[in-house]
Protein backbone atom coordinates (compact mmCIF):
# COMPACT_ATOMS: atom_id res chain seq x y z
CA UNK A 1 0.00 0.00 0.00
CA UNK A 2 1.48 3.83 -0.77
CA UNK A 3 2.66 5.57 1.62
CA UNK A 4 0.05 8.58 0.65
CA UNK A 5 -2.69 6.06 1.23
CA UNK A 6 -1.45 4.71 4.79
CA UNK A 7 -1.49 8.92 5.35
CA UNK A 8 -4.92 9.37 4.09
CA UNK A 9 -6.16 6.37 6.25
CA UNK A 10 -4.81 7.19 9.56
CA UNK A 11 -5.97 10.45 9.34
CA UNK A 12 -9.35 9.62 8.92
CA UNK A 13 -9.25 7.53 11.68
CA UNK A 14 -8.15 9.80 13.82
CA UNK A 15 -10.67 12.44 12.31
CA UNK A 16 -13.23 9.81 13.41
CA UNK A 17 -11.92 9.37 16.87
CA UNK A 18 -12.34 12.56 17.63
CA UNK A 19 -15.95 13.28 15.68
CA UNK A 20 -17.00 9.84 18.21
CA UNK A 21 -15.68 12.03 20.92
CA UNK A 22 -17.48 15.66 20.06
CA UNK A 23 -20.76 13.31 19.44
CA UNK A 24 -20.79 11.74 23.03
CA UNK A 25 -19.86 15.67 24.56
CA UNK A 26 -21.99 17.25 22.50
CA UNK A 27 -25.54 14.87 21.85
CA UNK A 28 -24.77 12.44 24.69
CA UNK A 29 -23.71 14.11 27.71
CA UNK A 30 -25.06 16.24 29.46
CA UNK A 31 -23.25 19.83 29.26
CA UNK A 32 -24.31 21.37 32.14
CA UNK A 33 -26.27 24.64 30.41
CA UNK A 34 -25.83 26.19 33.87
CA UNK A 35 -22.65 24.76 35.36
CA UNK A 36 -20.86 27.56 33.27
CA UNK A 37 -22.48 30.63 34.03
CA UNK A 38 -22.17 33.25 36.46
CA UNK A 39 -24.65 32.54 39.28
CA UNK A 40 -25.37 33.64 42.78
CA UNK A 41 -25.81 32.22 46.20
CA UNK A 42 -29.12 31.88 47.71
CA UNK A 43 -30.17 30.07 50.94
CA UNK A 44 -33.09 28.39 52.44
CA UNK A 45 -33.79 26.59 55.97
CA UNK A 46 -36.06 23.65 55.67
CA UNK A 47 -37.30 20.89 58.82
CA UNK A 48 -37.06 18.33 56.06
CA UNK A 49 -35.31 18.15 53.17
CA UNK A 50 -36.68 14.39 51.92
CA UNK A 51 -34.63 13.08 49.08
CA UNK A 52 -32.83 16.48 48.14
CA UNK A 53 -29.39 16.02 46.47
CA UNK A 54 -26.70 18.39 45.78
CA UNK A 55 -26.90 19.61 42.00
CA UNK A 56 -30.95 19.02 42.27
CA UNK A 57 -32.60 21.43 40.22
CA UNK A 58 -34.17 24.89 40.90
CA UNK A 59 -36.99 25.29 39.07
CA UNK A 60 -39.51 28.35 38.53
CA UNK A 61 -43.03 27.39 36.65
CA UNK A 62 -41.47 24.07 35.56
CA UNK A 63 -38.18 26.28 34.21
CA UNK A 64 -34.55 25.20 35.73
CA UNK A 65 -33.07 28.53 36.90
CA UNK A 66 -30.17 26.82 39.14
CA UNK A 67 -28.76 23.92 41.27
CA UNK A 68 -28.31 22.86 44.69
CA UNK A 69 -24.72 23.72 45.64
CA UNK A 70 -24.23 22.31 49.19
CA UNK A 71 -27.03 21.24 52.32
CA UNK A 72 -26.17 21.65 55.67
CA UNK A 73 -27.39 21.28 59.24
CA UNK A 74 -27.85 24.21 61.28
CA UNK A 75 -26.31 23.49 64.41
CA UNK A 76 -28.01 25.85 66.27
CA UNK A 77 -31.82 25.16 64.76
CA UNK A 78 -30.72 21.32 63.81
CA UNK A 79 -32.80 22.73 60.23
CA UNK A 80 -31.58 21.98 56.86
CA UNK A 81 -29.66 24.89 55.46
CA UNK A 82 -29.79 24.51 51.69
CA UNK A 83 -27.24 26.59 50.08
CA UNK A 84 -28.56 27.53 46.04
CA UNK A 85 -26.58 28.87 42.72
CA UNK A 86 -29.05 30.50 40.99
CA UNK A 87 -28.13 31.47 37.74
CA UNK A 88 -27.71 35.42 37.26
CA UNK A 89 -30.12 35.67 34.10
CA UNK A 90 -32.98 34.95 36.84
CA UNK A 91 -32.24 37.43 39.56
CA UNK A 92 -34.75 39.88 41.42
CA UNK A 93 -37.03 37.17 42.97
CA UNK A 94 -39.19 39.66 45.49
CA UNK A 95 -38.19 38.78 48.88
CA UNK A 96 -41.77 37.28 49.32
CA UNK A 97 -40.90 34.36 47.51
CA UNK A 98 -41.90 31.03 48.56
CA UNK A 99 -39.80 27.64 47.99
CA UNK A 100 -41.02 24.29 48.36
CA UNK A 101 -39.51 20.79 47.94
CA UNK A 102 -41.27 18.57 45.09
CA UNK A 103 -41.29 15.34 43.37
CA UNK A 104 -41.19 15.29 39.82
CA UNK A 105 -43.86 12.50 39.06
CA UNK A 106 -45.19 9.74 41.69
CA UNK A 107 -41.65 8.33 42.66
CA UNK A 108 -39.41 10.48 40.65
CA UNK A 109 -36.20 12.83 42.04
CA UNK A 110 -36.78 15.42 44.22
CA UNK A 111 -36.58 19.64 43.00
CA UNK A 112 -36.94 22.68 44.44
CA UNK A 113 -39.78 24.61 43.70
CA UNK A 114 -39.41 28.43 43.55
CA UNK A 115 -42.54 30.53 43.63
CA UNK A 116 -41.81 34.17 43.18
CA UNK A 117 -44.34 36.37 45.80
CA UNK A 118 -45.88 39.36 44.97
CA UNK A 119 -43.95 42.55 44.47
CA UNK A 120 -44.79 46.32 45.78
CA UNK A 121 -42.82 49.41 47.41
CA UNK A 122 -41.10 48.71 50.49
CA UNK A 123 -40.13 44.68 49.31
CA UNK A 124 -37.13 44.31 48.41
CA UNK A 125 -35.70 41.84 46.15
CA UNK A 126 -33.20 38.56 46.99
CA UNK A 127 -29.76 39.21 46.88
CA UNK A 128 -26.36 37.11 47.01
CA UNK A 129 -26.63 35.75 50.33
CA UNK A 130 -30.16 35.67 50.83
CA UNK A 131 -32.12 34.27 52.72
CA UNK A 132 -35.62 32.71 51.88
CA UNK A 133 -38.21 32.66 54.60
CA UNK A 134 -41.00 31.02 53.51
CA UNK A 135 -40.11 27.46 52.94
CA UNK A 136 -42.22 24.41 52.96
CA UNK A 137 -40.34 20.71 53.73
CA UNK A 138 -40.38 17.71 51.88
CA UNK A 139 -43.66 15.39 51.76
CA UNK A 140 -42.40 12.18 53.58
CA UNK A 141 -44.33 9.66 52.45
CA UNK A 142 -44.23 7.77 55.64
CA UNK A 143 -45.29 10.60 57.77
CA UNK A 144 -48.49 10.83 55.55
CA UNK A 145 -49.68 7.38 56.32
CA UNK A 146 -49.24 8.06 59.49
CA UNK A 147 -50.80 10.69 59.72
CA UNK A 148 -53.70 9.28 57.96
CA UNK A 149 -53.57 6.36 60.31
CA UNK A 150 -53.87 8.23 63.26
CA UNK A 151 -56.99 10.56 62.20
CA UNK A 152 -58.59 7.58 61.20
CA UNK A 153 -58.67 6.36 65.15
CA UNK A 154 -59.46 9.68 66.01
CA UNK A 155 -63.14 8.99 64.19
CA UNK A 156 -63.86 5.90 65.99
CA UNK B 1 9.76 -33.60 48.16
CA UNK B 2 9.23 -30.45 50.41
CA UNK B 3 12.17 -29.28 49.65
CA UNK B 4 10.72 -29.89 45.83
CA UNK B 5 8.40 -28.28 46.19
CA UNK B 6 9.72 -25.67 48.12
CA UNK B 7 12.59 -25.38 45.37
CA UNK B 8 9.93 -25.06 42.58
CA UNK B 9 8.17 -22.21 44.44
CA UNK B 10 11.38 -20.06 44.83
CA UNK B 11 12.11 -20.98 41.04
CA UNK B 12 8.30 -19.69 40.03
CA UNK B 13 8.94 -16.59 42.46
CA UNK B 14 12.34 -15.06 40.80
CA UNK B 15 11.05 -16.13 37.40
CA UNK B 16 7.60 -14.44 37.43
CA UNK B 17 10.50 -11.40 39.43
CA UNK B 18 12.87 -11.24 36.88
CA UNK B 19 9.86 -11.33 34.14
CA UNK B 20 8.22 -8.34 35.75
CA UNK B 21 11.34 -6.85 35.53
CA UNK B 22 12.80 -7.22 31.99
CA UNK B 23 9.04 -6.06 31.12
CA UNK B 24 9.57 -3.12 33.20
CA UNK B 25 13.16 -2.11 30.95
CA UNK B 26 11.94 -2.66 27.63
CA UNK B 27 9.11 -0.71 28.07
CA UNK B 28 11.45 2.03 29.83
CA UNK B 29 14.20 1.59 27.19
CA UNK B 30 12.16 2.06 24.00
CA UNK B 31 10.20 5.16 25.70
CA UNK B 32 13.00 7.19 27.41
CA UNK B 33 14.99 9.26 24.64
CA UNK B 34 13.97 12.31 23.13
CA UNK B 35 11.29 11.37 20.17
CA UNK B 36 12.79 12.16 16.92
CA UNK B 37 9.75 13.58 15.25
CA UNK B 38 11.35 13.73 12.12
CA UNK B 39 12.37 10.05 11.48
CA UNK B 40 10.05 8.56 13.65
CA UNK B 41 7.03 9.77 12.66
CA UNK B 42 6.70 7.61 9.62
CA UNK B 43 6.95 4.52 11.43
CA UNK B 44 4.19 5.54 13.66
CA UNK B 45 1.45 6.16 10.47
CA UNK B 46 2.36 2.72 9.09
CA UNK B 47 1.58 0.65 12.72
CA UNK B 48 -1.22 3.30 13.27
CA UNK B 49 -2.33 2.07 10.41
CA UNK B 50 -1.96 -1.33 11.19
CA UNK B 51 -3.55 -1.37 14.64
CA UNK B 52 -6.17 0.95 14.50
CA UNK B 53 -7.70 1.37 11.11
CA UNK B 54 -7.47 -2.30 10.63
CA UNK B 55 -9.17 -3.12 13.73
CA UNK B 56 -11.81 -0.09 12.71
CA UNK B 57 -14.04 -2.92 10.70
CA UNK B 58 -14.64 -5.29 14.11
CA UNK B 59 -14.67 -2.44 16.48
CA UNK B 60 -17.51 -0.77 14.94
CA UNK B 61 -19.50 -4.11 13.69
CA UNK B 62 -19.54 -5.41 17.37
CA UNK B 63 -20.33 -1.72 18.80
CA UNK B 64 -23.65 -2.23 16.23
CA UNK B 65 -24.46 -5.46 17.36
CA UNK B 66 -24.20 -4.70 21.15
CA UNK B 67 -25.55 -1.67 21.56
CA UNK B 68 -28.64 -3.08 19.17
CA UNK B 69 -28.86 -6.58 21.82
CA UNK B 70 -28.61 -3.57 25.04
CA UNK B 71 -31.55 -1.99 23.27
CA UNK B 72 -33.79 -4.93 22.62
CA UNK B 73 -32.77 -6.46 26.15
CA UNK B 74 -33.41 -3.18 27.83
CA UNK B 75 -36.61 -2.86 26.18
CA UNK B 76 -38.08 -5.93 27.42
CA UNK B 77 -37.27 -5.16 30.33
CA UNK B 78 -37.84 -1.61 31.34
CA UNK B 79 -41.17 -1.91 29.17
CA UNK B 80 -42.35 -4.35 32.68
CA UNK B 81 -42.01 -1.38 34.77
CA UNK B 82 -43.46 0.98 32.14
CA UNK B 83 -39.79 2.94 31.78
CA UNK B 84 -38.94 2.59 28.97
CA UNK B 85 -37.90 5.73 28.26
CA UNK B 86 -34.90 5.33 30.86
CA UNK B 87 -33.83 3.01 27.76
CA UNK B 88 -31.52 5.63 26.37
CA UNK B 89 -29.37 6.56 29.56
CA UNK B 90 -28.94 2.92 30.01
CA UNK B 91 -27.50 1.98 26.29
CA UNK B 92 -25.69 4.95 27.16
CA UNK B 93 -24.22 4.60 30.34
CA UNK B 94 -23.57 1.09 30.09
CA UNK B 95 -21.92 1.47 26.68
CA UNK B 96 -19.56 4.57 27.91
CA UNK B 97 -18.76 3.37 31.52
CA UNK B 98 -17.93 -0.61 30.87
CA UNK B 99 -18.37 -2.08 27.50
CA UNK B 100 -17.08 0.84 25.42
CA UNK B 101 -13.79 0.73 27.12
CA UNK B 102 -13.59 -3.20 28.25
CA UNK B 103 -14.95 -4.78 25.01
CA UNK B 104 -12.72 -2.74 22.97
CA UNK B 105 -9.53 -3.86 25.13
CA UNK B 106 -11.04 -7.35 24.61
CA UNK B 107 -11.17 -7.41 21.06
CA UNK B 108 -7.91 -5.22 20.76
CA UNK B 109 -6.16 -7.98 22.73
CA UNK B 110 -7.63 -10.38 20.09
CA UNK B 111 -7.19 -8.50 16.45
CA UNK B 112 -4.01 -6.13 17.26
CA UNK B 113 -2.52 -7.39 20.60
CA UNK B 114 -1.72 -10.82 18.84
CA UNK B 115 -0.40 -9.51 15.93
CA UNK B 116 2.40 -7.57 17.75
CA UNK B 117 3.46 -10.54 19.14
CA UNK B 118 3.37 -12.20 16.38
CA UNK B 119 5.23 -9.85 14.12
CA UNK B 120 7.96 -9.21 16.72
CA UNK B 121 8.17 -12.68 18.03
CA UNK B 122 8.80 -13.82 14.19
CA UNK B 123 11.41 -10.42 13.95
CA UNK B 124 13.76 -12.28 16.93
CA UNK B 125 13.27 -15.80 15.36
CA UNK B 126 14.63 -14.73 11.64
CA UNK B 127 17.01 -12.72 13.63
CA UNK B 128 15.97 -9.54 12.24
CA UNK B 129 16.13 -7.46 15.85
CA UNK B 130 19.76 -8.97 15.83
CA UNK B 131 20.92 -7.82 12.43
CA UNK B 132 19.48 -4.19 13.76
CA UNK B 133 21.35 -4.20 16.59
CA UNK B 134 24.72 -5.03 14.08
CA UNK B 135 23.75 -2.21 12.48
CA UNK B 136 23.69 0.45 15.09
CA UNK B 137 20.23 0.88 15.08
CA UNK B 138 18.37 0.36 18.50
CA UNK B 139 15.30 -2.55 18.03
CA UNK B 140 13.45 -1.01 20.92
CA UNK B 141 13.35 2.53 19.49
CA UNK B 142 12.70 1.50 15.89
CA UNK B 143 10.30 -1.46 16.74
CA UNK B 144 9.22 -1.34 19.94
CA UNK B 145 8.36 2.06 20.30
CA UNK B 146 6.00 2.72 17.14
CA UNK B 147 4.04 0.17 17.93
CA UNK B 148 3.38 1.13 21.62
CA UNK B 149 2.72 4.64 20.91
CA UNK B 150 0.45 3.50 17.82
CA UNK B 151 -1.61 1.41 20.91
CA UNK B 152 -1.99 3.86 23.56
CA UNK B 153 -3.34 6.35 20.52
CA UNK B 154 -5.57 3.92 18.92
CA UNK B 155 -7.33 2.44 22.02
CA UNK B 156 -9.16 5.63 23.45
CA UNK B 157 -10.31 6.24 19.66
CA UNK B 158 -11.40 2.65 19.10
CA UNK B 159 -13.48 2.72 22.12
CA UNK B 160 -15.06 6.36 21.55
CA UNK B 161 -16.03 5.15 18.34
CA UNK B 162 -17.18 1.89 20.07
CA UNK B 163 -19.52 3.92 22.22
CA UNK B 164 -21.30 6.32 19.69
CA UNK B 165 -21.59 3.20 17.08
CA UNK B 166 -23.42 1.10 19.80
CA UNK B 167 -25.57 4.26 21.45
CA UNK B 168 -26.64 4.97 17.28
CA UNK B 169 -27.29 0.67 17.09
CA UNK B 170 -29.26 1.01 20.69
CA UNK B 171 -30.92 4.63 19.08
CA UNK B 172 -32.03 2.13 15.87
CA UNK B 173 -33.59 -0.54 17.99
CA UNK B 174 -35.21 0.94 20.71
CA UNK B 175 -36.68 4.43 18.47
CA UNK B 176 -36.95 2.71 14.99
CA UNK B 177 -37.68 -0.66 15.84
CA UNK B 178 -39.36 -0.97 18.98
CA UNK B 179 -41.14 2.92 18.96
CA UNK B 180 -39.19 4.59 22.55
CA UNK B 181 -40.22 8.43 22.37
CA UNK B 182 -36.59 9.94 20.49
CA UNK B 183 -37.20 12.93 22.21
CA UNK B 184 -37.09 11.29 25.46
CA UNK B 185 -34.47 8.81 24.41
CA UNK B 186 -31.97 11.78 23.57
CA UNK B 187 -33.32 14.03 26.15
CA UNK B 188 -33.25 11.46 29.28
CA UNK B 189 -29.98 10.24 27.86
CA UNK B 190 -28.50 13.91 27.88
CA UNK B 191 -29.74 14.48 31.68
CA UNK B 192 -28.36 11.40 32.87
CA UNK B 193 -25.20 11.31 31.43
CA UNK B 194 -22.33 13.68 32.44
CA UNK B 195 -19.15 14.48 30.52
CA UNK B 196 -16.60 14.18 32.81
CA UNK B 197 -17.74 11.34 34.93
CA UNK B 198 -18.94 9.30 32.38
CA UNK B 199 -17.64 10.06 29.39
CA UNK B 200 -13.99 11.37 30.65
CA UNK B 201 -13.86 8.22 32.67
CA UNK B 202 -14.55 5.85 30.14
CA UNK B 203 -11.53 7.61 28.41
CA UNK B 204 -9.09 7.08 31.20
CA UNK B 205 -10.02 3.78 31.38
CA UNK B 206 -9.54 2.98 28.00
CA UNK B 207 -5.50 4.73 28.45
CA UNK B 208 -5.15 1.75 30.88
CA UNK B 209 -6.39 -0.66 29.02
CA UNK B 210 -4.50 0.60 26.02
CA UNK B 211 -1.19 0.63 27.98
CA UNK B 212 -1.76 -2.91 29.61
CA UNK B 213 -2.57 -4.92 26.44
CA UNK B 214 0.11 -3.03 24.07
CA UNK B 215 2.66 -3.43 26.90
CA UNK B 216 2.15 -7.13 27.34
CA UNK B 217 1.78 -7.96 23.54
CA UNK B 218 5.00 -5.85 22.67
CA UNK B 219 6.59 -7.84 25.84
CA UNK B 220 5.31 -11.11 24.55
CA UNK B 221 6.63 -10.67 21.22
CA UNK B 222 10.30 -9.55 22.79
CA UNK B 223 10.84 -11.95 24.99
CA UNK B 224 9.68 -15.27 23.42
CA UNK B 225 11.58 -18.20 22.87
CA UNK B 226 12.74 -17.74 19.23
CA UNK B 227 10.99 -21.02 17.85
CA UNK B 228 7.88 -21.61 15.84
CA UNK B 229 6.06 -22.93 19.08
CA UNK B 230 7.65 -20.48 21.32
CA UNK B 231 6.16 -17.81 19.23
CA UNK B 232 2.81 -19.62 19.62
CA UNK B 233 3.27 -19.73 23.04
CA UNK B 234 3.83 -16.28 23.25
CA UNK B 235 0.77 -15.44 20.70
CA UNK B 236 -1.98 -17.34 23.23
CA UNK B 237 -0.34 -15.61 26.39
CA UNK B 238 -0.95 -12.10 25.01
CA UNK B 239 -4.35 -13.32 24.49
CA UNK B 240 -5.07 -14.48 27.37
CA UNK B 241 -2.75 -12.72 29.90
CA UNK B 242 -3.84 -9.10 28.48
CA UNK B 243 -8.02 -10.29 28.67
CA UNK B 244 -7.58 -11.44 32.46
CA UNK B 245 -5.74 -7.52 32.79
CA UNK B 246 -8.42 -5.99 31.40
CA UNK B 247 -11.29 -7.61 33.38
CA UNK B 248 -9.26 -7.38 36.54
CA UNK B 249 -8.04 -3.68 36.38
CA UNK B 250 -11.87 -2.71 35.05
CA UNK B 251 -13.01 -3.54 38.73
CA UNK B 252 -10.42 -1.97 40.60
CA UNK B 253 -10.73 1.15 38.08
CA UNK B 254 -14.88 0.97 38.62
CA UNK B 255 -14.57 0.79 42.10
CA UNK B 256 -11.72 3.57 42.51
CA UNK B 257 -14.60 5.88 40.08
CA UNK B 258 -17.56 5.06 40.09
CA UNK B 259 -17.75 3.15 44.24
CA UNK B 260 -18.27 6.65 46.33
Amino acid sequence: MSNRKVEVLVGAFIAAGIAAFLFLALSVANTGSLSNGETYRLYAKFDNIGGLKVRSPIKVGGVVVGRVAEINLDTQSFMAVVSMDISKDYKDFPETSSISILTAGLLGEQYLGLEPGFMMDGIETLGEGAYIQDTKSALVLEELIGQFLFSQNGDD
Amino acid sequence: MIVDALAKLGRDTISATATTGRAGLVLFNALWAAPDVKKNSPLLIKQLQVVGVQSLAIILVSGLFIGMVLGLQGYTILVGYGAENSLGPMVALSLLRELGPVVTALLFAGRAGSALTAEIGLMKATEQLSSLELMAVDPLRRVIAPRFWAGMISMPLLALLFSSVGIIGGHLVGVEWLGVDSGNFWSVMQAAVDLQDDVMNGVIKSFAFALVVTWIAIFRGYDCIPTSEGISKATTQTVVHSSLAVLGLDFVLTALMFGE
